[in-house]
C-alpha cells in the first residue's frame, strides 16, 4: 500500500531542484503569480523583487550548498556508526590486559580478588542476569495487565491521567530511585516484607535469614519498578497496533472481553510484547545506580535472595574509582565491554522484534 | 431425546458462567495491578516531596557544601557545575542529533542505510549509561591523565544523540509532503527547504525531543561517576573535575552523616522539579508556537 506513495515523494524532491536552476521561465510566470495574489500594484511592487533576488540568489548557490548540506547531513547520520565503533574500539584497547591474561576464563572463574590481582566476572554476571530476571517476572504481570486496563476498562477521563502518571515513573532518574530505595524500600523489605517472605517462603531456600534489607530481592524490585514504564508504554503501542476488525472479529463471534483480548489481541501482539519485555531485560541489565545503592554490593553466587549481591554495572560504579593497577582497571573495562555487547546483543532481539509486529499491523491495517 | 438438550443447555450455562467470571477475574486482576503500580509512584512522589521540601532551605541553593560534623552548607556548586555540563553536553549531542534525524527523514527514506542508521540509533538509545561513562573516561580521562567536567559532557552528549535523532526524524515524517513540494516547486534549494520549511514546521516537536532528551541525561550518574568526578568546590574549568546535582545527591545519600541524608533529599526535590519543569515549560511554550522561531 505504502510503495506507490513513496517512489514519487523520492524521486520529486530532486528533480525540481535540478530541474529550476536551468530555466528562466518560472521568474515571470511568478511574478505574475505575486501580483495577481496580492491586493494591489503597491504590495506587488515591494514583495516581487525580494521573492524574485531571493530566489536568483537560490539559484545560484543551489548546487554547491545542496551538496554540502547533503554530506553534511550525512555524516551526522554516518556519526551514529560511528560512536559505536569507537565505543567498542577504546573499550577493546583498554582492555586488552585483562582479555590476554584471562582470555574466555575470565566469564568463567568465580574469584574477584583486587589484592592478589587474580579477576573473574561469574558472580557479577550471575548477580546481573537474577537481579534482572526477578524484576521482569515482577513487571512483566503488572505491566501487561495494566497495559489492558488503559486499553480496554479504563473510564475514558482516566487514561490520560493513569498513563501519564506511569510515563512519569520512566522520568525519575536513576539515583532518585536510590536514594527512595536506600530510605524507604531498604527498611521495608527488612522489617516488613522480609519476615512475611521468610515464614511463608522461606522453606524454598530463596528467602533466608539474615536479612539486612539491601540484597538481591530489593535490587530486584526497584529494579521492576524502573522497568515498568518501558514495558508498559511498548506493549500498549504493539496492543494498540493490532487493528481494530481482529478485535470486532472475535467480539462479533459472542466473545467476552477477557477472550477478545486473548485470542485478539494478545495472539495477534505477542511477538511485540516479548520484544517490549526484552527491551525491559535490557534496561535492567545496564541499570546502575539504583542497584548499586540497594543490592548490598558483595560478590558470591548464592541461592538465597536476601544475600547481598553484585551486578556488572554495580561493581563498575562502586570499585572503578578506587581501582589500583592497570590490569584491575582493565578487568572492569572488559566488564563493560562485555555489558556493552550484551545490552546491543539483547536490544537488538527486541527491536526487531517491536518493528516486525508493528510493521505488519500497520500494512494489514489499511 | 429429550436429555440431551438439557443436558448440552446446563454445559453450556456453565461454560457461559465460567467465561463470564473468568471475563471478571481477568478485569478485577488488571485494576488491582494498576493501583498497585500506582503505589509506588505515589510514594517516591509523596516521600520525595515531604522530606525533600523540609530540608530546603536558601542555604541550599547558596553555599557550597561544608566539611563533616559542620551544620548548614549547600549545593550551589553542584546546581552550577550540572549546568555547564549540561550546556556543553546539548551544545556537543543536539546539532549532530538533529542532523541525523534530517539524514533519515529527508534524504534516506526507504534506503538501507536509513533503516540501519535508524536500527543502530535505537539499540545505542538501550546501552547503558555506565558503558558510556567508560567509553569517555577511556576517550578522554585516560589520555589527559585527570578527570574532567568535559568528559562528563562527551559522555552525556553521545546518550543524547540517539534520542535527538529518533525523535526529529518523527516529527519530520509528521510534515505534509505538499509544504516540501509547495517550497521545492518554486524552486528554493532542498537545503533551503529543510531548514526554512520542514524543520521550521516541525521545530515544536523537535524542541520537545531534544527538551526530553536532556531531561533523560540531566539526571544521570553513572556516566559521570569517573569523568566529571564532583567536586567540593565552586569549579567552571570544564577541564577540571566539576560538581554535579546527581553525583552529589549519589555520594551523600550513601554517606553516613545524617545532614548530608537531608542534603540529598533536598538535591532529590530540586532535581526532579528541575527536570520537571524544563518538559513542562518547553512544552507549554512549543505548543503555544512562542518557539517557533521568527524570521
Amino acid at each position: 500500500m505504502k510503495e506507490p506513495e513513496t517512489i514519487p515523494t523520492s524521486q520529486a524532491p530532486s528533480k525540481p531542484a535540478e530541474a529550476t536552476p536551468d530555466t528562466a521561465a518560472p521568474i515571470p510566470k511568478m511574478r505574475a503569480f505575486v501580483s495577481n495574489v496580492a491586493a494591489g500594484p503597491e504590495p506587488a511592487t515591494t514583495v516581487g523583487p525580494s521573492v524574485i533576488r531571493n530566489f536568483l540568489q537560490a539559484k545560484s548557490s543551489g548546487r554547491v550548498a545542496d551538496g554540502a548540506f547533503t554530506v553534511l547531513m550525512l555524516l551526522c547520520g554516518l556519526s551514529i556508526f560511528a560512536i559505536v565503533i569507537l565505543i567498542v574500539f577504546v573499550l577493546v584497547t583498554h582492555s586488552e590486559l585483562s582479555i590476554k591474561a584471562f582470555g574466555w576464563h575470565f566469564f568463567a572463574t568465580r574469584t574477584w580478588d583486587p589484592v592478589s590481582g587474580d579477576f573473574g566476572a561469574l558472580p557479577f554476571i550471575y548477580g546481573t542476569v537474577l537481579s534482572s530476571l526477578l524484576a521482569v517476572c515482577m513487571a512483566v504481570p503488572l505491566a501487561l495487565a495494566t497495559s489492558i486496563f488503559l486499553l480496554d476498562i479504563c473510564p475514558k477521563f482516566l487514561r490520560g491521567p493513569i498513563s501519564f502518571l506511569t510515563e512519569l515513573l520512566a522520568a525519575i532518574p536513576s539515583v532518585v530511585y536510590g536514594l527512595w530505595g536506600v530510605f524507604v524500600l531498604v527498611p521495608i523489605m527488612r522489617d516488613q516484607a522480609g519476615p512475611i517472605l521468610e515464614k511463608y517462603l522461606g522453606w524454598t531456600g530463596f528467602f533466608v535469614e539474615p536479612n539486612f534489607g539491601v540484597g538481591m530481592f530489593t535490587a530486584g524490585v526497584i529494579l521492576a519498578i524502573m522497568i515498568f514504564p518501558v514495558i508498559s508504554s511498548i506493549s500498549r503501542d504493539v496492543m494498540r497496533a493490532v487493528p481494530v476488525n481482529q478485535r470486532e472479529a472475535v467480539l462479533a463471534l459472542g466473545a467476552t472481553r477477557w477472550e477478545m483480548l486473548r485470542i485478539g489481541v494478545l495472539r495477534n501482539a505477542r511477538m511485540g510484547i516479548i520484544g517490549s519485555v526484552i527491551l525491559g531485560l535490557g534496561r535492567a541489565l545496564g541499570e546502575t545506580i539504583a542497584v548499586t545503592m540497594v543490592i548490598g554490593n558483595h560478590a558470591g553466587i548464592v541461592k538465597n535472595l536476601f544475600a547481598p549481591g553484585y551486578t556488572l554495572a554495580s561493581v563498575i560504579a562502586n570499585e572503578f574509582s578506587e581501582a589500583t593497577g592497570d590490569l584491575y582497571l582493565s578487568a572492569l573495562i572488559e566488564i563493560g565491554l562485555a555489558l556493552f555487547l550484551v545490552t546491543i546483543v539483547v536490544n537488538a532481539i527486541a527491536r526487531l522484534l517491536v518493528w516486525a509486529v508493528v510493521r505488519e499491523n500497520a500494512g494489514g491495517a489499511h | 431425546m429429550a436429555a440431551l438438550p438439557v443436558q448440552s443447555r446446563t454445559m453450556s450455562s456453565y461454560v457461559t458462567l465460567r467465561r463470564s467470571v473468568t471475563n471478571h477475574v481477568v478485569t478485577g486482576v488488571a485494576i488491582v495491578s494498576t493501583i498497585l503500580v500506582l503505589v509506588p509512584l505515589v510514594a517516591i512522589f509523596g516521600y520525595l516531596l515531604y522530606k525533600g521540601a523540609s530540608s530546603l532551605n536558601l542555604a541550599f541553593f547558596t553555599k557550597v557544601p561544608v566539611p563533616v560534623g559542620e551544620p548548614g552548607g549547600g549545593m550551589a556548586n553542584a546546581i552550577a557545575g550540572s549546568g555547564v555540563i549540561l550546556a556543553l553536553a546539548s551544545l556537543l549531542g543536539i546539532p549532530v542529533g538533529i542532523g541525523a534525524g534530517v539524514y533519515l527523514a529527508e534524504y534516506a527514506r526507504g534506503t538501507w542505510l536509513g533503516a540501519a542508521v535508524r536500527f543502530t540509533a535505537d539499540v545505542l538509545n538501550g546501552v547503558p549509561s555506565i558503558v558510556m561513562g567508560l567509553a569517555a573516561y577511556a576517550l578522554i580521562v585516560a589520555k589527559q591523565q585527570h578527570f574532567s567536567g568535559l568528559a562528563g559532557s562527551v559522555a552525556l552528549a553521545i546518550m543524547m544523540i540517539p534520542t535527538v535523532t529518533r525523535t526529529t526524524e518523527e516529527m519530520l515524517s509528521t510534515v505534509p509532503k505538499s509544504v516540501r513540494e509547495a517550497a521545492l516547486g518554486l524552486g528554493i534549494p532542498k537545503w533551503r527547504t529543510v531548514i526554512s520549511v520542514s524543520l521550521r514546521t516541525a521545530s515544536p516537536g523537535i524542541i520537545t525531543g531534544c527538551m526530553l532528551a536532556f531531561a533523560r541525561v540531566a539526571g544521570e550518574t553513572a556516566p559521570l561517576l569517573f569523568t566529571a568526578f564532583g567536586n567540593q568546590f565552586w569549579s567552571f574549568d570544564l577541564n577540571q573535575p566539576i560538581a554535579a546535582l546527581p553525583l552529589q545527591i549519589y555520594v551523600y545519600a550513601l554517606s553516613p552523616y545524617d545532614e548530608w541524608h537531608r542534603l540529598a533529599w533536598a538535591g532529590a526535590l530540586v532535581l526532579i522539579v528541575m527536570i520537571m519543569a524544563s518538559v513542562t515549560l518547553v512544552r507549554i511554550f512549543a505548543n503555544r508556537g512562542v518557539l517557533k522561531g521568527g524570521n
